[in-house]
């Protein structure tokens, strides 16, 4: 039996704007997705480590801070130290169309600006899980 | 669960108006455009409003503008005699980046200094802290010890300016700072005029920037509304905001509930200490966000002052006039702006900013049509403050105060406003105040589930957002967005180094004695701090002090 996708939202660096992460957290338990949610204030260690331990199929960093640059490749880069290139790096935040084409040229997955419907966001992951990790589904409701 | 709609007790009134006793529209009109009709926090609209909407003692209830209990603003003729302080928030890179644009806007009019810290100084780290990886000088300016400060300032005069800084866990810090280079340039504190945020309870309810836990930041806070009611009196010590709480996704009830509790806890926390709120109200200043649905917002500065005004002279007995007065900031809602055909932006700021001057704020910010994207560029900032010059001297609506009092639906809303909020702070009350309450995430669950339900109402198409989910445009609009030198940080990281090593390491290792031993005792903090900074200690050295003594405060990760 397909169990859940498990997803860990994480919030990277000092930036404390967490309306947007709990926002999408809570859409994506609506959509039947395993949600785990770090807290404020995490290190790049701290979240890789918690992908670790939750086993997640994908991690989407909430970034507003303007650190994107510095966190989502520190975060891929110890994501495959840890052994879960695998899993998918996605996230969004007040982030350029510059950069988040930079940042997907380097392996990050799509990300999301301001405005974006959460629908997408549940979709992407859902389709990206439907092809990488083995068609798992969430459960209805 | 309680939720600024759920809890309404009325029910919302029939659309056909009939059972009312007001006209019945004729059987060929067509349907409401809109089902709902409501404001943005779930308050019913009424087709129609008359004076049975309002109370039969309305004119006492309101007042006149300049007296109790201030419905109609705090002054007899408002901007008639005095324009609001047009005061822009800025602040990006280093100290002379943003000393810089500071001279740049004063030139352009502006009336007053506004400091945007960067992420690190906001939660107390020095830039080479490890957690300051990336973000030094991104979202404001980094300010690391007294010489940044004597930058910033520099080639201002402080007894010119009046100047506010958006600093909450580490502001005792940053007030010190200001107050020693007023001393650098013969000022004394008595003379500095401005504000500092100082409120730590908005932080934990919506802002998220901390360094230690509830009980001890309140106690910062107390210490220096404490301190400056005794040495600045021209000083606001507290800015109570409503604004980050609001971002966060509060509703218009919520926001003025929520701030106005905290409001209240100061109140309490200063009683405590024995002072007599006469000698600390007048300096307590609020900062209330301006979002778009455009009555409900003056509605809430002018139920919001009411509220206060009653609180301070029934619940705490203050006699001084001045006590009773709300005095408020306001700024336009960043929330509110989108990254889709950003020049929209310039038409949400300018209604955003007419509601806060129909509301009488005492002072505003107008964000720049970019801020969705990065911080303002030059250009941005300088239509935003042209936004505030054109409400000024063109529009006409200065020239008598309270221009919509008296009218049947503003006067209804307010009350309404009012009495929702009332509910909500006697909730609080009940539940032992608003540290208790915030302990136990109250607010902060209120506050995640509108934002939730808000965004539920966008995707359901409920709510329109111009550009976002209706009238969208292929066509991408490219605007110029501002960009921080990656430079930066490594030319902080080496002038903090710097700092450490040429100041004068006895009075260094005296000051920052002294100042763990007044931590642990109940001394007011502000002197003890004042002299770490003139021997040039830094924020995060002076941050670490409080983390050992009252210990790292973690939130609870709950969605």
């Amino acid at each position: 039996m397909a169990r859940k996708i498990r997803v860990l939202v994480g919030k990277a660096g000092l930036d404390g704007h967490d309306r947007g992460a709990k926002v999408v957290a809570s859409a994506m338990r609506d959509a039947g997705f395993e949600v785990i949610y770090t807290g404020l204030h995490q290190t790049p260690e701290m979240i890789v480590q918690a992908a670790v331990q939750e086993d997640v199929d994908a991690v989407a960093l909430s970034i507003l801070s303007g650190a994107h640059m510095t966190l989502f490749p520190r975060v891929h880069e110890l994501m495959k130290e840890r052994g879960i290139a695998d899993v998918l790096l996605t996230g969004g935040g007040i982030i350029s169309k510059e950069d988040m084409a930079t940042l997907q040229s380097q392996g990050v997955g799509q990300l999301f600006g301001p405005g974006t419907s959460t629908v997408a966001i549940v979709d992407y992951i859902r389709d990206w899980a439907a092809k990488h990790r083995g068609g798992k589904v969430p459960a209805a409701g | 669960m309680a939720n600024g709609r759920t809890e309404t007790a009325t029910p919302k009134r029939p659309r056909d108006a009939a059972s009312d006793g007001k006209a019945r529209p004729a059987a060929s009109e067509p349907a409401p455009r809109d089902p709902r009709f409501e404001t943005l926090s779930g308050i019913p609209v009424q087709p129609l409003y008359t004076p049975a909407d309002i109370a039969p003692d309305q004119e006492a209830r309101v007042g006149r503008p300049g007296e109790f209990p201030f419905t109609r603003g705090l002054h007899p003729e408002m901007y008639r005699t005095r324009l609001w302080t047009m005061r822009q928030f800025a602040g990006f890179g280093t100290a002379e980046h943003t000393n810089q644009r500071f001279h740049y806007l004063l030139a352009q009019g502006m009336t007053g200094l506004s400091t945007a810290f960067d992420m690190p100084t906001l939660m107390g780290y020095d830039p080479d802290h490890p957690m300051a990886l990336g973000e030094v000088g991104r979202e404001g300016v980094a300010i690391s010890s007294l010489e940044d400060m004597e930058i910033l300032f520099r080639g201002i005069p402080l007894d010119q300016v009046t100047t506010s800084m958006t600093i909450n866990a580490p502001a005792v810090v940053l007030l010190a700072m200001y107050i020693a280079v007023g001393e650098k340039q013969g000022i004394p504190p008595e003379k500095l005029g401005g504000t500092v945020q100082a409120d730590m309870l908005k932080e934990f309810i919506a802002q998220k920037e901390w360094i230690c836990p509830p009980r001890p930041s309140v106690r910062i806070c107390v210490d220096m509304i404490e301190w400056c009611a005794k040495h600045m009196p021209k000083w606001n010590s507290i800015s109570i905001s409503g604004y980050h709480i609001r971002e966060a996704g509060a509703t218009a009830v919520q926001e003025l509930a929520f701030t106005i509790a905290d409001g209240i806890g100061y109140v309490e926390e200063c009683r405590k200490r024995g002072m007599d709120v006469d000698e600390f109200a007048p300096r307590l200043s609020f900062f209330w966000d301006v979002h778009n649905d455009f009555f409900e917002e003056i509605a809430k500065f002018r139920a919001g002052r009411r509220i206060w005004a009653t609180l301070m002279r029934d619940r705490f007995g203050a006699k001084n006039p001045r006590s009773w007065q709300l005095r408020t900031h306001a700024q336009t809602a960043g929330v509110s702006l989108t990254a889709q055909q950003p020049l929209n932006n310039v038409a949400r700021v300018a209604l955003q900013a007419l509601a806060a001057v129909l509301g009488g704020t005492q002072s505003l910010h107008t964000n720049s049509m970019d801020e969705t994207l990065a911080l303002p560029t030059e250009e941005a900032a300088t239509v935003a403050l042209r936004t505030q010059q054109i409400l000024a001297y063109e529009s006409g609506v200065t020239a008598t105060p309270d221009p919509l009092g008296g009218s049947y639906f503003i006067e209804a809303l307010t009350d309404r406003v009012e009495a929702e909020a009332l509910r909500y702070i006697h909730r609080i009350d009940e539940m032992g105040g608003i540290i208790t309450a915030v302990e136990r995430g109250y607010p902060q669950k209120e506050i995640a589930d509108s934002a939730y339900r808000f965004q539920q109402q966008v995707e359901r198409e409920e709510r329109i957002i111009v550009g976002v989910n209706k009238f969208q445009s292929d066509e991408e609009v490219a605007i110029p967005v501002l960009k921080i030198d990656p430079e930066i940080e490594r030319r902080q990281i080496e002038r903090i180094r710097a700092v450490r090593a040429k100041r004068d390491a006895g009075a260094y290792s005296r000051a920052m004695t002294a100042l763990r031993d007044a931590c642990l005792s109940e001394k007011n903090l502000v002197p003890f701090v004042l002299d770490a900074v003139r021997a040039y200690a830094t924020l995060g050295e002076i941050s670490d002090v409080f983390r050992e003594a009252y210990g790292v405060y973690r939130e609870p990760a709950v969605f």
